[in-house]
């Protein structure tokens, strides 16, 4: 029986180690991840009927990458996403180096309109999107990378603040002396700027462009309502899939989306851990 | 900070760029969409801007009120169900040691960085009439059967003749499933920061005099944790008010949200400015909700303005 119930009791306030609570927290996990799991898990399953394991395949991966449509909306997502995070970095960069540095009139306006994209509803940004660039008469029918350019335009506009912020965030241990020092022994703004900021950003900057891309790669909503039927993205693709029915090369496309995603954030928050730590950037 | 006076060119070099882009692809069209709200469609293509108030009044009637009041109530059940289930899950990881709390932090907001709608296909294959909770229920089902024929009485039947799959899908409840599953983690983040930052000798007194720990949960650790709480429940609430995904995925004909008419405005029924009159409605809903998050914000952070 001691070796049974060899620990103790727990202490008065070690909530973590109560049955309880355990429970509560061991079946929030379940619930979150076995669906997932349950999807993944299902991809490999030699049956089309998604619910007996039935042994394992790769037939359906394989079908996935001979589905030329869903490859090629897969090379949409992943060009709009590049774009989109090429551009998210430099406005954001831009817009987190201009709010650490100056003090102006209407510093707090630009701020908060700023956080607007990220607490404004999708279906909102979404639907505006679409009628702007139904009203500004947006061209339609342009050859393969300029077609997906309202996509972009939309998935930079919502995410370069997401990326402001991370790189605000870790300017904030920056040590305005060092900017000054190299100042004073002559260097000029923008030699500053390059050799003394960028530098010391540049965790921050990897870590807001691993986020943009992912939030870019990931968004259905506002791409739904501005993508037209040539600029199909991952994400609208499986969806139409989805209102089929439940295949199991849905799941496949799926689990390829869920490791790109997982890795890639993965490696940001690993960025941006090291970041806020404020380990120079080697 | 510097004035932006002494350099003014570095100054426009770094706010400009962000600043149009803003103002051209961000508010313009906001601003676009908020003049439709005012006009009248006269064509397929062509709305007039008036200045109509119609749009709006349209949206009191009490076909749209139905819907309104329906996403506030599956929002308001979604955000007190993962009220529930986040309070005890945040205590447990605030109280764990350093190492475990770093991973079940992680583990409550990976999800979050999976796809939107590849997390709500996969409740699809749950919940579906031959889906994953049915097979189990199924299988527990004939249970009893199969441990009757082990002792020679079976073909009883003793729980009806035929298990008749639970319709899940496709119901108000698949919805609120849904967007708990979605909403969770924005739940746990600020109820894990605000009961991770209180201070522990009051629980500690508390039990010390005698309170036990539901009491002292309900009267230390609950007010303690209010301005975390009422975060956590306005972070949850807005994006489950707006969700568009979840309700037309999971809901059935009836489980339609101010999101899903939003969107049907502006594709199948092509009436954009009722469509923009409601998205607006929605947008001044979440800015209503975000006030009321700074409001909370402020007074707990004034001193002696605790709640």
């Amino acid at each position: 029986m001691r070796i049974l119930f060899r620990r103790a009791r727990p202490g008065p306030l070690e909530y973590h180690r109560r049955w309880p609570l355990r429970l509560v927290m061991a079946a929030a996990l379940l619930f979150l991840y076995a669906p997932l799991v349950a999807l993944m898990a299902f991809s490999f399953n030699d049956s089309r009927r998604n619910i007996v394991w039935h042994g394992f395949t790769l037939k359906y991966y394989e079908k996935l990458f001979a589905n030329t449509e869903l490859m090629l909306a897969f090379a949409n997502s992943l060009t709009i996403a590049l774009c989109s995070t090429l551009i998210s970095i430099i406005l954001g960069l831009s817009a987190a180096y201009g709010l650490w540095r100056f003090r102006f009139p209407g510093r707090t306006l630009y701020q908060s309109v700023m956080a607007m994209p990220i607490v404004i509803p999708e279906i909102c940004m979404g639907v505006a999107m679409m009628a702007f660039m139904a009203r500004t008469g947006w061209p339609q029918d342009l050859v393969w990378p300029f077609n997906l350019g309202a996509i972009i335009i939309a998935h930079s506009a919502f995410s370069f603040p997401f990326a402001a912020i991370v790189i605000q965030a870790r300017l904030e241990s920056f040590n305005r002396e060092l900017a000054d020092c190299a100042q004073n022994l002559g260097a000029g703004e923008f030699r500053v700027f390059c050799d003394i900021i960028l530098p010391h950003l540049r965790p921050a900057i990897v870590a807001g462009g691993l986020l943009t891309f992912t939030l870019s790669l990931d968004d259905f909503v506002i791409t739904f309502f501005t993508s037209g039927p040539d600029s199909v993205t991952f994400p609208v693709k499986i969806y139409s899939m989805v209102r089929f029915s439940v295949t199991p090369e849905v799941n496949a496309a799926s689990t390829l989306l869920i490791v790109i995603t997982v890795a890639l954030t993965a490696l940001a928050l690993r960025l941006q851990q090291r970041a806020a730590a404020g380990v120079p950037a080697q | 900070m510097e004035s932006w006076r002494k350099s003014p060119r570095a100054w426009a070099l770094s706010m400009l760029a962000p600043g149009m882009w803003l103002a051209l692809f961000f508010l313009a069209p906001l601003s676009l969409l908020w003049l439709i709200s005012f006009g009248v469609k006269t064509g397929i293509t062509s709305i007039d801007i008036d200045w109509t108030l119609a749009n709006y009044a349209r949206a009191a009637q009490p076909l749209y009120l139905a819907i309104f009041l329906k996403s506030l109530w599956i929002a308001a059940a979604t955000t007190t169900i993962c009220l529930i289930i986040a309070l005890p899950v945040a205590l447990v990881i605030s109280f764990a040691p350093q190492q475990l709390r770093a991973w079940l932090l992680l583990l409550m907001i990976l999800p979050f960085w999976t796809n939107l709608l590849i997390r709500t296909y996969a409740l699809i294959a749950v919940l579906r009439g031959s889906g994953h909770v049915n097979s189990v229920l199924g299988w527990l089902w004939q249970l009893p059967d199969g441990l009757l024929a082990m002792i020679g009485l079976g073909g009883h039947h003793l729980m009806g003749a035929q298990f008749t799959p639970l319709e899940i899908l496709y119901t108000d409840g698949a919805v609120v499933i849904g967007l708990i599953y979605v909403h969770l983690p924005f739940m746990v983040l600020p109820l894990y920061a605000a009961l991770n930052s209180m201070d522990r000798s009051l629980i500690e007194a508390s039990l010390d005099l005698g309170a036990g720990h539901v009491r002292t949960f309900f009267f230390i650790v609950i007010p303690l944790a209010l301005p975390g709480i009422i975060s956590g429940v306005i972070l949850t609430f807005i994006p489950a008010l707006g969700s568009y995904l979840t309700p037309d995925l999971l809901g059935g004909p009836g489980s339609q949200m101010i999101a899903n008419v939003i969107e049907r405005q502006f594709k199948a029924a092509n009436d954009w400015p009722f469509g923009a009159a409601l998205s607006f409605l929605l947008m001044y809903a979440a800015f209503f909700g975000l006030a009321l998050r700074g409001l909370a914000d402020r007074r707990a952070a004034q001193p002696g303005g605790a709640w």
